[in-house]
């Protein structure tokens, strides 16, 4: 890759700075999709690097219950891939800096049609994308369309994965590394951070990419304990689980603001 | 479709679980372990003897097998033309076609050393089975099943818990059968260390549509046998339900290869095609991803999975097995609709011109069975998948009839 995008830089200056980065997730449209831009502008706000938007599927069939609350909240409102991307173009009509991520599932892109979305997604100001049901055996084709686009190319590793995979997997990633913590579904508990560090510091030699931990992150502690041994750690369920609960669009940017703000200040402690 | 002669069939899937396009696995990195162990364990077993002659043995002494070959003769008549032969799914143990499958992937289960296993299930047959077989081996058994079916087939639920499983309502998304196969895949995820996923349709992630078809294809084996025996050739047609099209498959992967033998998958047509509801996705679907696997899909513009519709749970299923999907594709099987109407008729007919209750999931295939006899000669021979007994349907035709039962 020849070209930066906003991904690499925002992981250069954080490395210069010797700080972790905080990579949060939200479900675009969750809460109403008016709420949307204004909570990722809260997230940045309070101390995101990065974004994740998840892209709405009637099937989210990784996500523990928190998101896939999420996910039907926002089905509610019909957000689809395309208002997604209109979100993010909107977003970017005030944040040129902080890199967003879509986060979602192969149907909604098949049906969009792989080379249209890449164009659109260039075209809103995304920098990346994690299809989540996509392992690197199927992702060739948009894997290829976005690196033609300097767009990233997001994948989880795990605890499971092979030596094999892992070697096949970091050839394809760029931007950064997802690494899952635990086995099961987003927002399980049980994180075991000797076991994170253990294993980080094995796929550390396959590859230089900045490596996040996600799944099983809660608080400024355990975002703290697994993120020594990482470049990051996301937070996606509990920011769910908030914006689910508040009764409007300011009482879900308050809480938001509180977690993040906790955990961005854990993290830099 | 000119070269479908050629077509090596016993080359699919490929090493990935491809039927050309459609198959695959698309799943979260999370379950890709999973699925290498679960594959190689396949692997290594399938030819082999011993697993071979203890899963034959368990469909001759447990399940019943052969299921019978029965000439329907007054249903013959009331066609007028074809003969109308019956492969008798029904007069299996647990009363369909499923527990061919789970039978085979309990002893999966077995060999794993795993302790517990889960199912996802839409009508309740195939959680029905999987309780059977995790009876019979004392294994843990939790059933998902979406919270509208387990509303809707409360008895069921109950044989599922007498077997001593756990059944557990879903309440995410539409709350049917995929959303059923959702959570029983997150179950999975979660407690891969000691639980087996057995998946009850041949769709999913490779390799379970494979699998699945391999121990259904006693099924057409068995049919190829007693064709020869009972009518010394091959059948012209065979005629089965789709839903997944773990019977459908089952009957046809064996006679694949030999071209003169039509073959027609009945998926449910529910109140028509042009209604919009209905569970037809090979006959007014798309290609897409779910469930692990790229085939036909019901969906929105936004791709977004949609409900379906049937009068038949077993046949609810927006999504269809991806070899359907290839074989269809190829032009080696027809895929044609019955509609909720044609199958309750043919539910009836069958019961009074036979004296055999069909399940509503194989009336669809007997109402096609009906209309393709009719254009054909009496000399030929049609075969339909008669994939399960109509019991647990009696309560959906008396609420249909009016009456309370």
């Amino acid at each position: 890759m020849t070209q930066d995008n906003r991904i690499d830089r925002r992981f250069a200056r954080l490395r210069e700075e010797g700080r972790k980065a905080l990579v949060t997730y939200l479900v675009a449209g969750d809460g109403g999709p008016e709420n949307t831009v204004p909570l990722m502008h809260q997230l940045v706000t309070s101390g995101a690097d990065l974004i994740e938007l998840g892209v709405p599927f009637s099937d989210p069939m990784a996500e523990g219950p928190a998101i896939q609350r999420g996910h039907e909240r926002a089905l509610e409102h019909k957000t689809s891939l395309r208002k997604c991307l209109e979100m993010v173009r909107e977003f970017r009509r005030e944040d040129g800096q902080t890199p967003v991520i879509l986060m979602g599932y192969a149907n909604p892109i098949e049906k969009m049609g792989a080379e249209q979305f890449a164009d659109a997604a260039l075209e809103a100001g995304v920098d990346g994308a994690l299809t989540v049901d996509l392992p690197a055996e199927e992702a060739g084709q948009l894997n290829g369309l976005l690196s033609e686009r300097n767009l990233r190319n997001i994948f989880l590793l795990t605890p499971t994965t092979s030596d094999e995979r892992i070697r096949a997997i970091t050839g394809l990633a760029s931007g950064f590394i997802y690494y899952v913590s635990l086995k099961g579904v987003t927002g399980a508990g049980n994180l075991d951070p000797e076991a994170v560090r253990t294993n980080l510091e094995h796929i550390r030699g396959f590859t230089e990419l900045p490596l996040c931990v996600g799944f099983g992150i809660r608080d400024g502690a355990s975002a703290r304990a697994v993120s020594e041994a990482g470049d990051g750690a996301v937070v996606g369920s509990v920011l769910v689980s908030a914006i689910g609960e508040a009764a409007d669009g300011t009482a879900a940017r308050d809480a938001v603001a509180q977690l993040v703000g906790e955990i961005r200040g854990a993290l830099d402690a | 479709m000119s070269d479908k002669k050629s077509v090596d069939y016993s080359a699919f899937p490929d090493a990935q679980g491809h039927f050309g396009p459609f198959g695959g696995r698309f799943v979260s990195e999370t379950l890709i372990g999973a699925l290498d162990e679960l594959q190689a364990m396949y692997s290594s077993l399938k030819d082999d003897p011993e697993f071979q002659a203890a899963f034959d043995y368990d469909l001759a002494h447990y399940v019943g097998r052969p299921s019978p070959l029965y000439l329907a003769e007054r249903l013959t008549a009331e066609a007028g033309g074809a003969r109308i032969w019956l492969k008798r799914e029904d007069l299996n143990h647990t009363g369909a076609h499923k527990v061919n499958n789970t039978v085979g992937q309990a002893l999966l289960a077995k060999h794993s050393g795993k302790r517990r296993v889960i199912a996802e299930t839409g009508a309740g047959q195939h959680g029905v089975a999987t309780a059977t077989v995790a009876a019979r081996l004392g294994l843990e058994c939790a059933v998902y099943m979406g919270a509208e079916d387990v509303k809707r087939q409360s008895p069921n639920v109950y044989r599922m818990k007498l077997l001593g499983a756990e059944v557990i309502p879903v309440e995410s998304g539409s709350k049917t059968l995929k959303d059923a196969m959702n959570e029983a895949m997150r179950d999975w995820v979660t407690n891969v260390d000691d639980t087996f996923y057995i998946i009850g349709t041949v769709a999913g992630p490779h390799p379970y549509p494979q699998l699945v078809r391999d121990f259904n294809s006693v099924i057409g084996r068995e049919v190829r046998a007693q064709s020869l025996e009972e009518f010394g050739r091959l059948p012209d047609a065979l005629v089965a339900c789709v839903g997944g099209g773990s019977n459908a498959i089952g009957l046809f992967h064996p006679f694949l290869s030999d071209s003169d033998v039509k073959m027609y998958g009945v998926e449910a047509g529910g109140e028509g095609l042009a209604s919009g509801h209905h569970a037809a996705p090979l006959n007014d679907g798309v290609p897409g991803v779910l469930h692990g696997n790229r085939t036909y899909l019901m969906e929105d513009d936004d791709g977004q999975i949609i409900e379906t519709h049937s009068v038949s749970a077993g046949l609810d299923y927006p999504g269809v097995g991806p070899e359907h999907a290839w074989l269809k594709d190829i032009g080696r099987v027809d895929y044609v609709v019955a509609d909720d109407q044609e199958a309750l008729n043919a539910f009836r007919m069958l019961t009074r011109k036979e004296g055999i209750l069909p399940a509503l999931e194989s009336s669809h295939a007997v109402a096609y069975a009906l209309k393709l006899a009719a254009g054909m000669s009496p000399e030929q021979n049609i075969v339909v998948n008669l994939s399960g007994r109509g019991d647990k349907d009696i309560f959906t035709v008396a609420a249909i009839d009016g009456i309370e039962v």
